[in-house]
């Protein structure tokens, strides 16, 4: 908590607003009303992508830029990551790599059965770890496990997974449309948003009421292509409005930092193809097929 | 190990009989996440030598499930939050109503079929892939193949059973499926990545270049018992071994098992009274699961094995 205390001091000394964020749960009408939010998806130490992601959505109007979790992971020198956040002051929900990384535990709660996928997961896990400094680890520790703000006259929760469970996937395909209604009104929200799939979807549920998957912008979504996404949301006549931005950011030179740190070629592979090359278990069929491996 | 006077399946039942005492742990559903039907009841074209509820053409100790019965269930399952939705058996596609089933179930929710996938011909294969194309859901074929040779197949699940499998996975890959394959672990763990390494190398040759393989530990109850061993009086689950263990990687925790008369705590325990929770889905919703089958310690060792996810523990691989 020492780090969530730092870094509401940094922000309560550059301006007197009130912060836009605090651990959840707490009244909606201590809220600070938004208008227009860019979510970013796992991250996973794509320093590169999360740079120009922030630069594109302050751009677009973003009045609040906020982070799904999942920092590290993948890609190169996750405290890049970290600092990129902190300056930027965009407020993150806790993942399970973050909570595994902040805690020290022994693998990233992805829940991974099968040996391959297992062995990566270890590759990818033991880098960042041993790559996380201790003062972004303490940082880490304090991420609140949900947002809750208002866009508009909405409701939203911003989790990682879902409101129930930090490591729960909810993938398009798996998730039926009456689950995800009892998810988002048990949450007493309008709008669920979350990531942890690295796939971004969403789905109406009714008037104004919606579940976004932000996808991520570590890695492309299996589709061939090597841009990775994020997600934009309004509120416009009490109607969510929402979008999946695409970003190009400089795949090469990310691909040449991960070869110099000696990450494997499987992780460098789908950053530049676009395909997926691990971590394949937990796909469900539909999102399998759509992809190469 | 020989078999007690009347059976393996005789004593099973009669340790089973007494409800619960106050000694017997429980997990209470946390929410229901899965549903599974014992589409096929207990019938099955195969008489597997490790099947843990003894299956077989003239095993009708369970009976097909109809469509309606399957519908009635669909219907609560929307109020109750159900995520997934499963069919086994027995071989489901023994039952003739199967693909109308999984017709109605597709326009709720993703389903897995447990198959042996040896009455799979290609017009089966063909028409599954439709409904799959046609829902916003997935459709998972999972497969039982318990050897990478036709001879260490079929000493387990019989005669003939490799060949007719190897040509229903095809079929299923050719129409568009990644089958998840199945295999119970009939050999020491070290062993375990050569095995991997077999099952993809026969699986490339029917053109299947991307396939999941899951390896699940036994199951020593039903058959198996009788072909390996059954568990010992201390391979139970304890009050004391519950403390700081996450009730969550039990299925129970998270599902119930419908049959054509009742709904089961799980889908392994299937024969157990004392794990028969209700007549109704929702009354089975209501009450915790007992865990003092002997089948639960496995599911404590391993996790949830029979989802498709593995559980968290990691440890079914």
């Amino acid at each position: 908590m020492i780090a969530a205390r730092e870094q509401d001091g940094d922000r309560s000394e550059t301006t007197s607003a009130p912060p836009l964020w605090r651990p959840g749960p707490f009244a909606t009408t201590e809220v600070p009303e938004v208008r227009k939010v860019a979510a970013f998806g796992g991250i996973y130490s794509n320093h590169r992508a999360l740079e120009v992601a922030i630069a594109d959505a302050t751009e677009r109007g973003a009045d609040l830029l906020l982070c799904l979790g999942d920092l590290g992971a993948f890609g190169p020198h996750p405290d890049r990551t970290a600092e990129i956040l902190r300056q930027a002051e965009i407020p993150v929900v806790r993942g399970n790599y973050d909570d595994s990384i902040a805690r020290g535990l022994d693998d990233c709660q992805c829940g991974y059965t099968d040996p391959k996928d297992n062995h990566y997961a270890r590759i990818s896990y033991d880098y960042t770890l041993a790559n996380t400094s201790p003062e972004h680890r303490a940082w880490m520790g304090s991420f609140p496990d949900e947002l809750r703000f208002r866009l508009g006259s909405l409701e939203v929760l911003a989790v990682h997974g879902s409101p129930r469970r930090m490591n729960e996937f909810l993938w398009e395909t798996t998730t039926p449309t009456h689950f995800l209604d009892g998810l988002v009104r048990e949450a007493d929200a309008d709008v669920v948003l979350g990531t942890h799939t690295g796939i971004h979807w969403s789905r109406p549920l009714g008037p104004g009421r919606w579940y976004v998957n932000a996808g991520a912008l570590g890695r492309p979504p299996n589709d061939g292509n090597p841009e990775v996404w994020y997600a934009m949301l309004e509120e416009v006549d009490g109607e969510l409005v929402h979008e999946f931005i695409p970003v190009s950011y400089a795949v090469e030179a990310l691909a040449n930092e991960m070869a110099d740190e000696g990450l494997p070629e499987e992780f460098i592979e789908t950053i530049r193809t676009g395909w997926w090359t691990t971590c394949l278990e937990v796909l469900p069929g539909k999102e399998r097929s759509r992809g190469r491996h | 190990m020989d078999p007690p006077p009347g059976g393996w399946k005789a004593a099973a039942s009669a340790g089973s009989k007494s409800a619960p005492g106050p000694d017997v742990p429980t997990a209470p559903l946390e929410a229901l996440d899965q549903l599974w039907f014992q589409v096929s009841g207990t019938v099955c074209n195969l008489r597997c030598r490790h099947c843990f509820i003894s299956c077989a053409p003239d095993n009708h100790s369970f009976w097909f499930m109809t469509r309606e019965q399957v519908r009635d269930a669909l219907e609560d399952s929307v109020e109750l939050g159900v995520k997934e939705y499963y069919f086994t058996g027995g071989e489901p596609f023994m039952n003739h109503e199967m693909e109308a089933i999984l017709a109605d179930t597709l326009e709720l929710g993703p389903a897995t079929v447990l198959t042996n996938a040896t009455l799979m011909p290609r017009r089966r294969a063909r028409a599954l892939a439709r409904l799959a194309e046609d829902s916003l859901y997935t459709l998972e074929m999972r497969v039982s193949l318990d050897g990478i040779t036709r001879e260490m197949n079929d000493a387990i699940r019989g005669e003939g059973a490799f060949d007719r499998c190897v040509e229903g996975t095809a079929e299923l890959v050719d129409a568009g499926f990644l089958p998840i394959i199945t295999c119970m672990r009939s050999w020491p763990e070290a062993e375990t990545e050569g095995y991997l390494e077999a099952f993809r190398t026969l699986l490339a040759g029917l053109g299947y270049h991307q396939p999941r393989i899951k390896i699940l530990p036994p199951l020593l109850i039903g058959e198996e018992a009788k072909r390996t061993r059954g568990y010992e009086d201390t391979e139970r689950i304890t009050h004391e071994m519950l403390h700081g263990f996450d009730l969550g990687n039990l299925l129970c925790s998270r599902a119930r098992l419908v049959t054509a008369r009742g709904v089961q705590a799980c889908p392994i325990l299937l024969e157990s009274p004392a794990a028969r929770l209700g007549d109704t889905l929702a009354e089975a919703a209501s009450k915790p699961a007992p865990l003092g089958e002997s089948a639960c310690f496995t599911c404590y060792l391993s996790g949830s094995i029979c989802s498709n996810t593995g559980s968290t523990t990691g440890a079914d691989r």
